[in-house]
């Protein structure tokens, strides 16, 4: 057994209210700069449509993630030998129009035209060509809140493979916000695609970095990643990803797409597994195990047993104690409320989504006459398909789709009962069997789901430092460790080494 | 003493300058230290053009082993014979230098008339490609035409110890000067090119990643190496 710890997080997909502040903070804070203009470490789509980049998740074009080859995990785009023999030119990897070509406004001329018969225009500009784009016809959420409806939602590979035909009309139709950022997989398949092994994931948080003094650019990662989340700088020539903000949560502060959330969708946690057991996990036959496989893989931060080798591991106590008090592990493991995005490209990813609930289509007029075990039926009912939910974040098991949707169904009958009645009707019900689930789990649930404060949805350690050498230098320091001389001691050459103590 | 200069001053001071170059850029300037793929702008001609040039330029790279650095008495050892020697190098070093140089016309005309990639590429990356075109021009000049219509010239006995010499330190230059004048010219234009190596594209020629199948797939690495500090 090999324990590690790893910061994951859940997003709670009903609170989402798609207005876009994560993705917008996101950028100001990672990637404002030139040769990032087109990347979105974190992206808000709306579903059933293409996401970001379009159709990210075709892996027949794209060969992200892993596949089973007679029983051995292998990644999909190839391992290193075939990797090498085509490193000169990556066929698969998603070019510039699969994203969108940047561009900004001609603001200038606002202010400079000078006086015409008709108002000045900004017109936009390419980013990377500096050129004037007379009509852009993709970008960033092109296809916000189902824009572009008919014609651009059966672009959706889940859509395409539904039996079910998806309604466009406009009272019929449905839709649901997908944020997604890295996964900070547990099995990654962008690190074992990377020639140079510049992307690494770390010991301490689980997280996974790219390494730019090692990166050479070789972009095996870029489409590696099923999910699409590691980008190719143009301007750097490097690959650039989500980082989990780490220097935020290694202070103990939640990223900064979650501290702007303005639904309080999300929710940061520890959650301690085996590393030994990522790979068998990973290696199950059969796609719709995967999740369990991936569940086996978590160990209980209860067990005195598991805290002992924990320690051992190099875990602190402070760790620890996050690791039970983790929001994440008690709505991914314990209540069994949030699934992994696409189990299926075997990466083991640790975002977790609850997914949503949606209006009943049919018959229902007035939920008061409504009887509980009315709700097990409503379930199928729901203006999401299960089909899609379970395309998303199950590999087509609709089943997991459903429990989880009867149990959220629960909680709001049950919720709903303590205020207008009905509680004891609740507690000897089917839909309380169904769900399995109890009344005191529900008010734990609810209270996390609903009204949980700050301190209880981001349950963040801080990172190790007493060990660092030079702590009061670094107290003292901004980040630009090693590029700027601490404040009062004059720059030497280069600004290289102006720490004498070392 | 022009022959000194050449064939002495000429090769040390530009393979000097390639390798103190690329120490100062590895050790200082590590992260602009990349294959610099314009993959990302434009799919369709590179996907032809990439794989000509670097598979060609890969198979001229092992020709020119084996006729600067293989000894001539290593074949003759061998007992394959000077014609059949010149006839493999013209046929097989003639479909590298194909290859290379229409790679590299394919590669050019991309970079001028795609409109990201031209923009986006600045003055050392037009200089590598013209001055590799160079270079393997005049090489594939020499292997095809002038080997077959003018003299099969026997370069193993002149360049190839001239070469070796270099790396002895005891440059035998006066082999030299007898050699014809196209195969002085791709000669000092290598040796030029070698130079701009450290300031171009060209670093990534050295990250071919020859590591990758023998690594574990998944990497893990401590944020501050706590382990080792004897935690």
């Amino acid at each position: 057994m090999r324990i590690k710890a790893q910061v994951a997080m859940v997003m709670h997909l009903d609170k989402c209210i798609g207005c876009h502040t994560c993705s917008v903070t996101c950028k100001n804070t990672w990637t404002n700069r030139p040769g990032t203009e087109y990347m979105w470490f974190n992206n808000v789509e709306t579903r059933p449509g293409p996401g970001y980049p379009k159709r990210w998740e075709d892996t027949d074009r794209y060969k992200g993630g892993w596949e089973l080859q007679n029983g051995k995990l292998k990644l999909r785009a190839g391992g290193p030998i075939t990797k090498l023999a085509n490193i000169f030119y990556n066929p698969n990897m998603a070019e510039m129009e699969d994203f969108y070509e940047p561009w900004t406004y001609d603001y200038d001329n606002l202010i400079h035209s000078p006086k015409k018969e008709n108002l000045p225009v900004a017109r936009p500009v390419s980013e990377i060509t500096g050129k004037y784009i007379d009509k852009p016809e993709w970008g960033s959420n092109w296809d916000d809140d189902l824009a572009g409806g008919s014609e651009i939602v059966p672009l959706d590979p889940n859509v395409e493979k539904m039996q079910e035909h998806i309604k466009m009309e406009y009272e019929k139709t449905f839709m649901m916000y997908l944020p997604r950022i890295c996964e900070h997989c547990l099995n990654p398949s962008c690190v074992a695609s990377c020639p140079t092994g510049a992307l690494y994931k770390r010991d301490e948080d689980g997280i996974v970095l790219v390494d730019h003094d090692a990166c050479r650019g070789w972009r095996f990662c870029q489409n590696g990643c099923p999910y699409h989340k590691v980008y190719y700088n143009w301007n750097t020539h490097k690959a650039e990803k989500c980082n989990f903000c780490y220097p935020r949560t290694e202070a103990g502060l939640p990223t900064i797409c979650s501290e702007t959330c303005v639904g309080r969708i999300r929710y940061i946690g520890v959650v301690l597994y085996d590393a030994d057991k990522v790979k068998e996990a990973a290696s199950v036959e059969d796609p719709q195990d995967l999740y369990e496989a991936q569940l086996s893989c978590f160990l209980d931060p209860f067990d005195p047993d598991i805290q002992e080798k924990a320690k051992e591991a190099g875990i602190t106590d402070a760790w620890l104690e996050a690791a039970k008090e983790s929001p994440v592990y008690k709505m991914a493991m314990k209540w069994k409320i949030a699934l992994p995005l696409h189990p299926e490209y075997r990466t083991m990813p640790m975002v977790w989504y609850v997914p949503p609930l949606s209006p009943i289509m049919n018959h229902i007029t007035n939920e008061d006459e409504l009887d509980t075990d009315g709700y097990i039926p409503a379930v199928d009912q729901m203006r999401i398909p299960v089909e899609y939910l379970a395309s998303i974040l199950a590999a087509d098991d609709t089943e997991v789709v459903r429990k989880v949707l009867l149990k959220l169904s629960a909680m709001r009958v049950y919720m709903r009962g303590k205020t207008v009645g009905g509680v004891d009707e609740f507690k000897q019900s089917e839909l309380v069997k169904e769900a399995n689930t109890t009344p005191e789990e529900i008010e734990e649930m609810a209270r996390l789901l609903g009204i949980a404060k700050y301190d209880e949805r981001y349950v963040i350690p801080t990172g190790r430092r007493e060990m660092d050498d030079d702590l009061h230098y670094k107290q003292g320091t901004c980040s630009l460790e090693d590029l700027a001389p601490a404040e009062g001691v004059n720059p030497t050459f280069g600004m290289m080494k102006v720490r004498d103590n070392l | 003493m022009a022959d000194i200069f050449w064939w002495v001053i000429f090769p040390y001071i530009t393979l000097t300058i390639m390798i103190l170059g690329l120490l100062y850029r590895y050790a200082f300037r590590q992260l602009t230290w990349a294959a610099p793929s314009t993959n990302f702008f434009e799919k369709k001609w590179l996907r032809i053009g990439s794989p000509l040039f670097h598979y060609g330029i890969v198979f001229a790279f092992i020709g020119h082993v084996m006729g600067m650095v293989i000894p001539m008495e290593f074949y003759q050892a061998l007992g394959i014979s000077d014609h059949l020697y010149h006839m493999g190098a013209i046929w097989g070093g003639g479909l590298a230098g194909l290859m290379v140089v229409a790679g590299l016309i394919i590669l050019l005309i991309r970079k001028m008339t795609i409109d990201p990639v031209r923009i986006k590429a600045g003055f050392a990356d037009f200089f590598s490609v013209l001055a590799l075109l160079f270079v393997a021009g005049t090489g594939t000049y020499m292997t095809i035409i002038f080997n077959t219509m003018v003299i099969e010239y026997e370069y193993r006995e002149t360049i190839g110890p001239w070469f070796r010499s270099l790396f002895v330190f005891m440059p035998k230059y006066e082999l030299m000067s007898g050699v014809p004048f196209i195969f002085k010219l791709h000669v000092v234009s290598a040796f030029a090119l070698f130079a701009s190596i450290p300031f171009t594209r060209l670093v990534h020629i050295f990250s071919f990643p020859i590591k990758y199948p023998a690594r574990p797939p998944q990497q893990y690495r401590s944020r501050s190496n706590y382990r080792k500090q004897g935690l």
